[in-house]
C-alpha cells in the first residue's frame, strides 16, 4: 500500500473514534483529533517543538478565547460554527472529497480554464482526492503554486540572495526555532492575543505562516511574492504572519493566489502583524480568491482575519492593498496604528460580492503621532444577491496634531438584488486635524453597456472593463505582476452577473 | 449595402418607426433629416440593437446579413458603427485601452489577428495625425472630462480606427463649432470608399456642406416622407419641414 493511502487509513480508523492514546505517549503522530481544548494547544506546541514561553502564550490566549464571544456586530449572516467539530492540526484528508475533476463544480472548472491553470493543478486546487499526493520532496506535499513555479533551484537562489542582505524570510515555526528573540520581541505586540475572538483563537492554535525581518537600511531586492509563491505551504486554516521592517528598511509583500482555492477548512482566521520602525516602509498586497461557494452560496469559506500594522517609527509607512473576490464571508479590517510622528498609513481595497457572498470589510486608521496622514480608498462592488459593507474607523488621538485623513468610499451595484452599505466611524480629538470623507454609490448604466457593446465588446467584457475602470485607483497600487491577474479576476468574478 | 424594408419599431409600447424603406448602396453616403421626434435617433438605435427599442416588423440587412437577429456586439463586428449623439463616459477606463479592446473585439469578430499594444499605438497615432488630434486623447479616460466637441472627435477617432462598413452618425454635428465640424466631416470623407457607406442623421444642412451626401431622406412621423439629392437639404433649410409635410 502506498504510504499516503496507508496514512489515510490510519487516520480514518483513528478519527472514527478508535483513537485511544493520550497525548503524553511517545507514539509519533502528525495530527490531532477533532476538537479544541488545552491538550490540543499543548499538542500543537509540542509538535512544533516550541519553547516554554510560546506554549504559555498560547495557553493564555486559549483561556482568553474561552471567555470571549463571537462578534455579532458585522453585517454578515451565517449558521453557528461548532468549534469542537474541527481539526486544529493536520486535518486528515476527508474521504468524501471529489474523486476526480468530473465531480467538481463545473463553474469552478470553467474559472480555472479561463485563468489558464493546467489540469493537474486544477485538481489540486479543487481538492480532488489524491491529486496533491504525487511525489513529495522532503515529505512535503507539492502544492498548487509549486506546479506553477516548479523549481527548487530558483527558490534556493532567492533564499541565498535574501540571506546576503541579512533578510530573514521563513515559516513562522522555523523563525521560532532560529530567531526566537525576534519572534518573542514582536509576536502579539500589534495584535494582542485577546484583541478579538478570532485573533485569540488564532493565537492559541496557529500552525503556519510567514516571518519576515528586513534589517536596518535594507531595501528588499524583490517582491516577496515570488519567493512566497514558490515556498508557501497550502494556506493554513490559522495562519500567522509577522513582518518587521527595521529602521529605513523597505519591503513589498504579496499574499494570495488568483485561482479560486477550495479548502476543507471552512473557517479561516488568520492574523497578520506588521511593524515598521523609523523611516521603514511596508507594502502588503493581497489577492484573495477563496472558494465563494456555489451559485446558491453553499460550501464557501469564512474568512475572519485580523490584519494590523504599527507604524512605530518616525516617518514610517504602511500600505495595505487588497483585492477580495472570494470567500462566502469576508470579515477583515487591515488597519494602521500611526504611532510615529509623520508616519503614513494607506488602505486601498476592492471587494466584490456576487451570488450569496457577504463582505464586511474596511480599515482602521488610528492617528497617535503628530502630522500622521492616512488615505483610504475603498471600492465595493455588489452583484447577484451579494451584500457588501464598508466599515471604517478614523480615530485622531489628542496627541495627533495636524493629522490628516482622506477617505473615499465608492460602491458599484450590478443588478437589483444586491446591497452596498457604508459605515464610517470618525473620532476626532484634536482640533488641528483634518478628516475628509467622500462616498458615492453608482450603478453600471445601461448606456455604458450599450456604448461598449456597440464598439464590439461582449456584455461580460464590457462589465469587466467598466468594473476595472471603477477600481483603477486601487489596482494601480498593486505590484505589476499581480495587477494584470487581478484585472482578469475581477471580470471572471462578475461573470453572469448581468443580463 | 444597407437595405431596410417595412421596418416598424416601438419604444415603451409606443410606435415610433412606422414602416421605413431605405437603401444605402455600398460606397454611398445618405443623409437623414427630419424634425424632432420624427424617429431619427430611434432608427439609429434600432439598427445598432439597443435594448428597449422593439422591432415589431420589417427587416434590415447589411450586405445581405440580417442585422436584427444579432446582438449589438455582433452587429459591430459585422461592420455597423454608431457615432453617438451623446457619447458615454467610462470613468477610470483609459481611452487607449478602450479603443484597443474595441478594435481587437471587432478584429476577432472578423477573424483577423489582434493587435498588440505597440501595433495598436502605431495605428492610433497615424489616425490621430490624419484627424489633427492630440495624442493626449489616448491617455485620458473615455470621454471623461471631455468637452462636447472632444467627445464627438473621439467618436470620429473610433470610427477611423474601427473602419466600419456602415457608419451611422447620430446628430454628430450638434454642439460643434465650425472647426470641429470640419474635422468630423474630414473623418467621414476620409473613409469614403466603394465598400463604405454612411447614414448621416442631422438636423441642419450645415454638416452636409462638408459631407456631401449622395441622397437626402426626410423622415417624418416614422416614415420616409421624401427623398432627393443634396439640393433637398438646402431646400429644407430655406423652407422648413412644413413644405415636406404639405407635399406628403
Amino acid at each position: 500500500m502506498p504510504a499516503v493511502a496507508e496514512t489515510l487509513d490510519t487516520v480514518q480508523s483513528v478519527t472514527e473514534g478508535t483513537y485511544k492514546w493520550g497525548f503524553e505517549t511517545e507514539i509519533e503522530m502528525d495530527f490531532a483529533p477533532k476538537g479544541l481544548n488545552e491538550d490540543t494547544v499543548r499538542f500543537i506546541s509540542a509538535q512544533k517543538k516550541e519553547p516554554e514561553w510560546l506554549l504559555e502564550w498560547r495557553l493564555k490566549a486559549f483561556a482568553t478565547w474561552q471567555r470571549m464571544q463571537e462578534p455579532r456586530w458585522p453585517a454578515v449572516k451565517y449558521p453557528p460554527i461548532d468549534y469542537q467539530d474541527a481539526y486544529y492540526y493536520a486535518a486528515p484528508k476527508k474521504k468524501d472529497g471529489p474523486k476526480s475533476l468530473d465531480e467538481v463544480d463545473p463553474e469552478l472548472l470553467k474559472t480555472y480554464a479561463k485563468l489558464g491553470i493546467p489540469l493537474k493543478e486544477q485538481a489540486i486546487l479543487a481538492g480532488v482526492e489524491g491529486a496533491g499526493d504525487s511525489p513529495s520532496e522532503g515529505g512535503r506535499m507539492p502544492i498548487a503554486v509549486d506546479a506553477v513555479f516548479d523549481s527548487v533551484s530558483v527558490a534556493t537562489s532567492y533564499k541565498e540572495r535574501l540571506a546576503k542582505d541579512g533578510i530573514i524570510f521563513c515559516a513562522i515555526s522555523e523563525a521560532v526555532q532560529e530567531h526566537p528573540e525576534l519572534v518573542r520581541q514582536y509576536l502579539g505586540t500589534v495584535v494582542p492575543p485577546g484583541d478579538n475572538f478570532y485573533a485569540a483563537l488564532n493565537s492559541a492554535v496557529f500552525t503556519d505562516g510567514s516571518f519576515v525581518y528586513i534589517p536596518k537600511g535594507v531595501r528588499c531586492p524583490m517582491e516577496l511574492s515570488t519567493y512566497f509563491r514558490i515556498n508557501a505551504k497550502s494556506t493554513g486554516q490559522f495562519e500567522r504572519t509577522l513582518i518587521i521592517a527595521d529602521e529605513g528598511a523597505i519591503v513589498s509583500y504579496l499574499e494570495g493566489c488568483t485561482a479560486p482555492m477550495r479548502d476543507e477548512n471552512q473557517l479561516h482566521a488568520a492574523v497578520v502583524e506588521l511593524v515598521a520602525l523609523d523611516d521603514a516602509s511596508i507594502k502588503y498586497s493581497t489577492v484573495q480568491n477563496w472558494y465563494p461557494g456555489d451559485a446558491e452560496g453553499r460550501g464557501g469559506i469564512y474568512n475572519f482575519v485580523t490584519k494590523r500594522a504599527q507604524c512605530r517609527g518616525k516617518r514610517s509607512k504602511v500600505s495595505w492593498t487588497q483585492v477580495e473576490t472570494g470567500s462566502a464571508i469576508t470579515w477583515k479590517y487591515p488597519s494602521c496604528v500611526l504611532l510615529g510622528d509623520d508616519s503614513v498609513g494607506e488602505f486601498y481595497s476592492v471587494a466584490i460580492t456576487n451570488n450569496y457572498q457577504q463582505a464586511d470589510t474596511g480599515t482602521k486608521m488610528i492617528h497617535v503621532g503628530k502630522r500622521t496622514t492616512s488615505t483610504i480608498v475603498s471600492k465595493g462592488i455588489s452583484a447577484g444577491k451579494g451584500q457588501n459593507t464598508y466599515r471604517g474607523l478614523v480615530r485622531i488621538a489628542p496627541t495627533a496634531s495636524a493629522a490628516r485623513n482622506f477617505t473615499q468610499c465608492d460602491s458599484l451595484l450590478i443588478g437589483d438584488q444586491c446591497g452596498a452599505h457604508t459605515v464610517p466611524y470618525i473620532e476626532n480629538r484634536n482640533m488641528s486635524a483634518k478628516v475628509e470623507h467622500e462616498a458615492t454609490t453608482s450603478r453600471i448604466a445601461e448606456d455604458q453597456l450599450f456604448y461598449c457593446r456597440q464598439r464590439g465588446l461582449s456584455e461580460e467584457d464590457a462589465v469587466g472593463l467598466i468594473v476595472n475602470g471603477f477600481c483603477r485607483e486601487v489596482l494601480k497600487e498593486l505590484p505589476m505582476e499581480f495587477a494584470v491577474e487581478a484585472q482578469k479576476l475581477l471580470q471572471i468574478s462578475l461573470e453572469g452577473s448581468v443580463g | 449595402m444597407l437595405r431596410i424594408e417595412g421596418l416598424t419599431a416601438e419604444v415603451d409600447g409606443k410606435p415610433i418607426l412606422k414602416g421605413i424603406d431605405l437603401e444605402v448602396p455600398a460606397g454611398e453616403v445618405h443623409a437623414i433629416m427630419g424634425p424632432n421626434g420624427s424617429g431619427k435617433s430611434t432608427l439609429s438605435y434600432v439598427l445598432a440593437g439597443r435594448e428597449g427599442y422593439e422591432v415589431t416588423g420589417g427587416s434590415a440587412t447589411l450586405n445581405g446579413v440580417d442585422l436584427l437577429a444579432m446582438e449589438p456586439e455582433e452587429r459591430a463586428a459585422a461592420g455597423v458603427f454608431l457615432a453617438f449623439q451623446y457619447p458615454v463616459e467610462l470613468p477610470g477606463v483609459g481611452n487607449a485601452n478602450f479603443l484597443r479592446t474595441a478594435l481587437n473585439a471587432i478584429r476577432r469578430g472578423k477573424g483577423e489577428a489582434e493587435l498588440d499594444a505597440m501595433q495598436f499605438l502605431k495605428l492610433a497615432r497615424a489616425r490621430l495625425k490624419e484627424l489633427q488630434m492630440s495624442e493626449d486623447m489616448l491617455k485620458r479616460g473615455v470621454n471623461v472630462g471631455f468637452s462636447g466637441g472632444e467627445k464627438k472627435r473621439n467618436e470620429v477617432l473610433q470610427m477611423a480606427l474601427l473602419r466600419p462598413s456602415l457608419a451611422i452618425l447620430d446628430e454628430t454635428d450638434s454642439g460643434l463649432d465650425i472647426d470641429a465640424l470640419k474635422i468630423v466631416a474630414d473623418g467621414v470623407n476620409a473613409l469614403r470608399a466603394p465598400d463604405f457607406s454612411a447614414l448621416v442623421i442631422t438636423h441642419y444642412q450645415r454638416l452636409l456642406d462638408y459631407i456631401v451626401p449622395d441622397k437626402v431622406h426626410v423622415l417624418m412621423q416614422g416614415r420616409i416622407a421624401q427623398t432627393g439629392g443634396p439640393e433637398l437639404a438646402k431646400q429644407l433649410e430655406a423652407s422648413g419641414y412644413a413644405s415636406v409635410q404639405a407635399a406628403a
